[in-house]
């Protein structure tokens, strides 16, 4: 436990040794409030509610999110030091669950950072706290999700690009197959609506959605948590074998 | 303190390691020496643990690799080739990272990090980010890292890679130094480092281990070894060459060549322990020949070296 948290700390210090923390937070920033006031259209909805902000987040971690997880591995690779931190008295699921955190700690920095949004929201009405509570721990548990597959498409290459157009594209088909155009598109395909249903149960859409609105299922909890639990084992398995 | 048993390595269908086994005690610098491609690296990592064998046994300190992988790691330290470090930390920073892995804490740690600093000279780069280091503070970065827990073991990878001749002198004194009460592996294909610090070589060829014997022991598989080099004047090559060719314990060819005005000439022995030299010098005293060189030759480790290992091992690239 405690070399798991050497490991969380001294990756957050590289992040903040290096200009991709400032790059993506204030990318980040950007971006979500240029989504919520220019795309959503915060003030012409005319409520005092966050679903206009936190509609955008399951697209916008799918491009930023993986820009993060690339590196943790593919980096490693790349300069040699993985040799060094495999080498060292500790074990792999320390290793991989401490640099987990540390992006995952530096995801939530960035979601802390947004904190003006539910400000501004409650001097200019009166919302209601529920939906906004639930819609960040959602937020924050869908960014988990995409880290810990990031993670995993980062440890089978030394390459970053690769590793970044990869997580991009299973993050995207992760969104795609809850997002209704797609699944009435499959439905008029014919596909039959048990298998849709299925599938959009396994989409961060469906699990996210539910939270934006204010419920906080312990089921979608739990889809998270599994989603992360399932990326994190199956990177363990990808770095033994790919030093095989 | 290490013990490897028969290990081999496949990647995919390719025979990488082929049945090493080796062991190495305490006091003991064992040079590992082998053309490129050999499979040096390998066998290190296999070693180390960062990959796994496809077969065989590691031994480290009494304890087997595979199933108590946190024990012996903690017993050795490790260089890799190359001498990898995280870019963005700081020298002390790294250091300390480092050392928080190897379970130190507080004044111990302060300590270990401060003594690992003034031995490998880096003082004055302590604060600078590692990625502005030159490529011998790196390495000497690297190797601090090894040595930062004061382990038993100390397995390094080309330690003198990459380092101006001076800091090669120095390294191979600390490791001569560190030696006498450590089990060490030195891996390099530098052929002096293995005369200045080990005391036991081993070579592997494509895979096979080929050679493992103290370095004179080495010396004395070359054809040289053991062969007389005189150097006598005035008198004709002719007569030289008739007279040390009646000498029965001589070998053949003997070579007599001139060189500024005398003859040299180089006699193998025909057999191990005849007391060539002194018979020659006998003949030579006999006939009041005057010589001012007369020295038996202990063999050259390149000679060796290329005898034994094969030299198609370009196209053999090391995985990985």
């Amino acid at each position: 436990m405690k070399k798991t948290w050497f490991i969380v700390k001294r990756e957050l210090a590289s992040y903040f040794n290096s200009p991709i923390a400032y790059v993506f937070l204030i990318i980040f920033l950007l971006l979500s409030g240029f989504f919520t006031f220019m795309m959503g259209g915060f003030f012409r909805s005319d409520e005092a509610s966050l679903t206009r902000f936190f509609v955008w987040h399951p697209w916008l971690y799918m491009l930023l999110v993986p820009a993060i997880g690339m590196r943790l591995w593919a980096e490693e690779r790349r300069m040699g030091t993985l040799e060094l931190l495999c080498t060292l008295p500790l074990s792999a699921s320390q290793a991989i669950l401490g640099k987990f955190f540390a992006g995952w700690i530096f995801l939530g920095i960035a979601l802390l950072l947004t904190l003006p949004m539910p400000i501004t929201v409650c001097y200019l009405g009166e919302p209601d706290m529920g939906p906004i509570l639930t819609g960040y721990i959602g937020s924050f548990l869908m960014s988990g999700a995409y880290l810990a597959i990031s993670g995993m498409t980062s440890a089978c290459t030394r390459n970053q690009v690769i590793s970044f157009i990869t997580s991009v594209v299973v993050c995207l088909l992760l969104v795609l197959v809850g997002f209704p155009p797609v699944t009435n598109l499959l439905l008029k395909w014919g596909a039959s609506s048990n298998l849709v249903d299925f599938a959009a149960h396994l989409s961060v859409m469906f699990h996210f959605e539910s939270m934006q609105r204010g419920v906080l299922d312990l089921r979608d909890v739990v889809y998270f948590v599994s989603l992360i639990g399932f990326a994190l084992f199956s990177t363990n398995i990808v770095l033994k074998q790919h030093r095989s | 303190m290490i013990k490897a048993n028969n290990l081999f390595k496949w990647y995919g269908s390719k025979l990488v390691v082929d049945d090493v086994s080796f062991q190495v005690a305490k006091g003991e610098v064992l040079g590992f020496l082998g053309p490129n491609g050999a499979g040096k690296s390998t066998t290190m990592r296999m070693l180390t643990g960062f990959l796994p064998m496809s077969s065989g046994s590691v031994e480290i300190g009494g304890h087997n690799l595979v199933d108590e992988p946190l024990k012996s790691k903690s017993l050795f330290g490790y260089l890799p080739e190359n001498a990898p470090a995280y870019a963005d930390m700081t020298v002390e920073g790294f250091l300390e990272f480092t050392a928080s892995m190897r379970d130190l804490s507080g004044e111990a740690k302060r300590n270990a990090v401060e003594k690992a600093i003034v031995t490998c000279h880096l003082g004055s780069v302590r604060k600078q980010s590692i990625d502005t280091l030159s490529k011998g503070y790196r390495h000497r970065t690297c190797f601090a890292q090894a040595i930062l827990h004061d382990p038993p073991i100390l397995i390094l990878d080309e330690p003198t890679d990459g380092l101006d001749p001076n800091q090669k002198h120095e390294m191979r004194e600390l490791i001569k130094r560190m030696g006498q009460d450590k089990a060490i592996i030195v891996s390099t294909h530098i052929l002096e480092e293995v005369e200045a610090i080990c005391t036991r070589v081993i070579i592997i060829d494509q895979g096979r281990l080929v050679f493992n014997g103290t370095p004179a022991e080495m010396r004395a598989k070359s054809a040289e070894a053991g062969g007389v080099t005189i150097r006598v004047q005035g008198v004709q090559k002719p007569e030289l060459t008739a007279v040390l060719e009646r000498i029965p314990e001589a070998g053949r060819p003997i070579e007599v060549k001139e060189v500024d005005g005398a003859l040299v000439a180089t006699i193998p022995q025909q057999s191990e322990k005849s007391g060539l030299a002194a018979k020659i010098k006998a003949e030579l005293d006999r006939r009041s020949w005057a010589f001012d060189e007369l020295h038996t030759n202990s063999g050259r480790l390149d000679d060796v070296f290329r005898a034994i290992t094969s030299l198609d091992v370009a196209t053999n690239q090391e995985n990985n």
